[in-house]
């Protein structure tokens, strides 16, 4: 297998993007991503694409051969490939575009991911989002998305001894993240008591424990790492990714308070990269719902079991802690376009690593960690970049 | 799920009883049910099994914000039930959701699950009920 680098990276404003469609957004980051790798269209050899829903959110399918044809190369006849894991979308295009590259299959792969999610009612847009979730024995039921993950909190809550206080915090630290970042949907500060404030969506998990409805889009561009320097100063290594799955059903799950696919997936992540969970020096993590957040820093092996609420309320996370946790502002206040996330986490990365991620950059980081979840954990993905 | 009637109906005996399988070799339940045991694989044992309905709340929440279908319902109870033979399930629980607690007893309740609309057909399934043990001067007797 060939060691595999990003050599360019391109992310669009997530919001809630009027003006724009998923074609323009999808455009825009292509072209970004291509200018920052200074390469042509002709040397690209295949694009992959993270898309949870674009038949629901804009009734279009088949997004594979339309983004290759919105970035121009309709005529270079590329193979295109839409991949869809629902939020955890974005991941699974870059890691089969790492396969691609590792194998010696392809040498210049774009990986990218897009959604265009404000295109429909917020009622419409729940119900695509609830099909992450198992259908037929929790939709059908009544299961909603945050419902799912207030059903984690709160076991989570009653054998940890985490605290609703523990997880708005997770939310506060996030926008103040989001603040220093030009492409994140909310420049707000929140505290605390904005959070207990908000309406609840589902008890524990209040609206401001929730990532928003988010458009936005972003590619990256993959080289053998052998290959790289000829078109990158700075290029970033991928040194493992790994990919895992779990049941579809949260009520099927070995234990409720931990995602074991996260668990596996980093664990093979960080085999790969011959390091430990206290190597990484910033990390961008599933925070779909503060909860999440908290789970994500111990199934990564970052604290011990329980912890994460604890840790979070110390300041392990936040950027001037030991190990600074969505510094885009995450999925919380950054935004959320569901199939775009996982590539967007990885950009925030290369941006750390390079040195160009401004107010909000980490001192000398040197390795980071991109950890993107689908469903309520029936699939996760562990990224780790080193510079 | 409006006008997907087919899809969810399809499999209606476990829609309307808490039907599973069990495996005789290694001695689970699985709900809904299961032709292959993931444990013994080729080597299992499979037979239907219908289960008693009790079981135990693991975890729960309020819902105040739901998808369109289930609007109507809120603010409701959705839980994730064990029940006594060991799978769990996911199911509203009807009750106040001051009632509702971690390690409470419920029961399997065959109630109204949804509506297509105020003229739509109305759809059943199973919900969960608290088990309300009798206090000391119901056991007495009339």
């Amino acid at each position: 297998m060939r060691s595999v680098s990003i050599i360019g990276a391109g992310c669009t404003k997530f919001g809630e993007r009027w003006d724009v469609s998923l074609r323009d957004m999808i455009a825009e980051a292509g072209v970004m991503a291509i200018e920052d790798a200074e390469i042509t269209g002709e040397q690209i050899d295949a694009l992959f694409v993270g898309n949870m829903s674009g038949g629901r959110f804009i009734e279009q399918e088949h997004i594979g051969a339309l983004i290759a044809d919105c970035a121009g190369l309709s005529r270079l006849h590329l193979p295109s490939t839409r991949v869809e894991a629902a939020c955890a979308s974005g991941g699974l295009a870059l890691r089969q575009a790492v396969l691609a590259v590792a194998s010696g299959y392809n040498d210049i792969v774009i990986a990218a991911g897009v959604e265009k999610m404000t295109d429909v009612s917020s009622g419409t847009a729940a119900d695509a989002l609830a099909s992450a979730a198992d259908r037929e024995w929790e939709c059908f039921f009544g299961a909603t998305f945050p419902a799912l993950y207030a059903m984690i909190a709160k076991l989570h809550m009653r054998r940890y001894g985490t605290t609703s206080k523990q997880m708005a915090q997770v939310a506060v630290k996030n926008h103040h993240h989001a603040c220093m970042n030009p492409i994140a949907q909310y420049h707000m500060e929140i505290t605390v008591d904005d959070v207990f404030k908000s309406p609840m969506v589902a008890d524990p998990l209040h609206i401001l424990d929730c990532s928003p409805i988010s458009d936005g889009a972003a590619a990256l561009v993959l080289a053998p790492t052998e290959m790289a320097k000829k078109f990158s100063e700075e290029p970033i290594k991928i040194i493992g990714s790994a990919q895992a799955s779990d049941t579809l059903a949260l009520h099927d799950r070995r234990d409720l308070t931990t995602l074991d696919a996260t668990v596996y997936a980093g664990r093979a992540a960080f085999a790969q990269a011959g390091i430990e969970p206290r190597a990484v020096d910033v990390a961008e993590v599933h925070d779909c719902f503060t909860i999440a957040e908290i789970l994500a820093i111990e199934d990564l092996g970052f604290v011990e079991k329980g912890q994460g609420g604890k840790a979070t309320a110390e300041g392990m996370t936040a950027l001037q802690g030991s190990l600074p946790v969505n510094t885009s502002g995450g999925l919380k206040a950054c935004g959320h376009p569901v199939g775009a996330t996982g590539i967007k986490q990885a950009c925030e990365i290369v941006l750390q690593l390079r040195g160009k991620a401004g107010k909000r950059q980490v001192d000398e980081a040197e390795i980071g960690l991109a950890h993107n979840v689908g469903g309520s954990g029936g699939t996760a993905l562990v990224h780790i970049f080193s510079r | 799920m409006t006008n997907q009637a087919p899809r969810f109906w399809r499999s209606i005996p476990q829609r309307y009883n808490l039907s599973g399988t069990h495996c005789t070799c290694c001695n689970e339940y699985f709900f809904p049910p299961r032709n292959l045991c993931p444990n013994c694989r080729r080597g299992a044992h499979m037979e239907e099994y219908t289960f008693k309905g009790t079981g135990t709340v693991i975890t729960f929440t309020t819902i105040y914000n739901a998808t369109e279908d289930f609007e109507r319902l809120t603010p409701y109870n959705l839980a994730i039930i064990q029940l006594d033979e060991g799978p769990k399930i996911t199911g509203q629980i009807v009750s106040s959701s001051a009632n509702v607690k971690i390690g409470m007893r419920v029961k399997a309740v065959f109630r109204i699950l949804g509506k297509e609309g105020e003229k739509g057909i109305i759809y059943y399934g199973t919900k969960f009920a608290p088990i309300i043990e009798p206090s000391c001067s119901e056991k007495g007797g009339r």
